[in-house]
């Protein structure tokens, strides 16, 4: 019996600490792993709209975003607050899509071509028109998978 | 002097390390995925062929208008947002053969055998002054309408709904593909018109 009583009186024994970075690496690596680097510096404000019938982009890889929205507020003494297109990281006018659809799709591989999607992340309060131009442009550079981003509304007959 | 060996390197700090670069791509990463609704869009056509637009009779086109100021107009009135989905469903069906709804021809599929499908084809246009809110959720409404249309037809027939198939299980992907074929996407959007001054 007497076992047990000295364990007691030796007080809290010290964790081992020594495992302690391996979990932090494990985590460390799932985190390098899994993240995505922002590519783009966003010039417009895109609020996008919501929406339910949204399906999950696949593939990031074959993806090509567009973003259409008024400049930044600090940006709108240079470019004005009317809506504007941006690709890549610079604003664009409507003869760049074709270039950059192109561009796009010569750096994907063959079979992978035919999958291109764009992804037209456009803020709500946009007016038709602009979107309807791009929209034109793409027909005209042949890339027909479009994507209008939207966010996944909540249902509310689900909730009932 | 006698031999020491190498002396060990103190890993003390190691987690220190690791800790500071965990943070770095913790607040680095983003996890969102991207959603949205997918269309595709009409090749451009090879030279002017409207006669194809033509042939479709005027009962089998659904008319959907939305106007500068966000209005919708649908077929024969101004109508909210939310009766959309219904108007669409019932048109699709067309369950007591009303002649101002859409015309049903035959369509013979591997899983739902010999039925009858509507001929049925959305128009869909908008302003120049349109908002693009209000078109994606108009674009969302038609899309609900068919989804719905798919499910029930799934469900009725083999107790399965439409979104839960899993497109990368064979069988599953041809149901998919045939419960398309009796419900198609059919969304005609035409180019817009300026109506009214913006």
């Amino acid at each position: 019996m007497s076992k047990f009583k000295k364990a007691g009186t030796k007080g809290l024994p010290s964790i081992n600490t020594a495992s302690l970075p391996d979990i932090v690496f494990m985590l460390l690596f799932f985190f390098m792993v899994t993240t995505v680097m922002r590519e783009t510096n966003l010039k417009v404000t895109v609020i996008i709209p919501e929406a339910t019938e949204v399906k999950k982009l696949e593939k990031k890889s074959l993806v090509s975003f567009i973003y259409i929205g008024k400049p930044h507020s600090n940006l709108q003494k240079t470019f004005g607050s009317e809506p504007r297109i941006q690709l890549n990281d610079a604003f664009a006018t409507l003869g760049d899509i074709r270039d950059f659809i192109t561009s796009e799709r010569e750096q994907m591989n063959e079979n992978d071509q035919k999958q291109m999607t764009v992804s037209m992340k456009i803020d709500q309060s946009t007016r038709m028109g602009i979107v309807t131009d791009v929209k034109l442009e793409l027909r005209k550079s042949s890339a027909l998978k479009i994507n209008y981003s939207s966010r996944k509304k909540i249902d509310e007959a689900l909730l009932r | 002097m006698a031999r020491r060996g190498i002396p060990e390197i103190n890993a003390g700090s190691m987690a220190d390390i690791a800790f500071l670069l965990l943070i770095f791509f913790l607040v680095a990463t983003t996890m969102d995925i991207d959603t949205g609704i997918s269309r595709l869009l009409p090749p451009m056509p090879e030279e002017e062929e409207l006669d194809d637009d033509q042939e479709i009779r005027e009962r089998n086109v659904f008319v959907v208008l939305i106007n500068k100021d966000d209005d919708l107009f649908v077929e024969d009135g101004f109508y909210d947002v939310s009766q959309l989905k219904e108007m669409t469903k019932k048109f699709f069906l067309n369950p007591n053969d009303e002649d101002n709804l859409s015309e049903k021809r035959e369509l013979t599929t591997d899983y739902f055998g010999t039925m009858m499908v509507s001929k049925g084809v959305i128009s869909l246009r908008n302003d120049i002054g349109t908002s693009y809110g209000k078109y994606i959720a108009v674009q969302n409404e038609l899309a609900a309408a068919v989804n719905e249309l798919r499910d029930e037809l799934c469900m009725q027939r083999f107790g399965r709904r439409y979104n839960n198939l899993d497109p990368l299980n064979e069988l599953e992907a041809d149901l998919i593909a045939d419960a398309k074929k009796v419900f198609p996407m059919a969304i005609s959007e035409a180019e817009p018109k300026s109506v009214g001054g913006n």
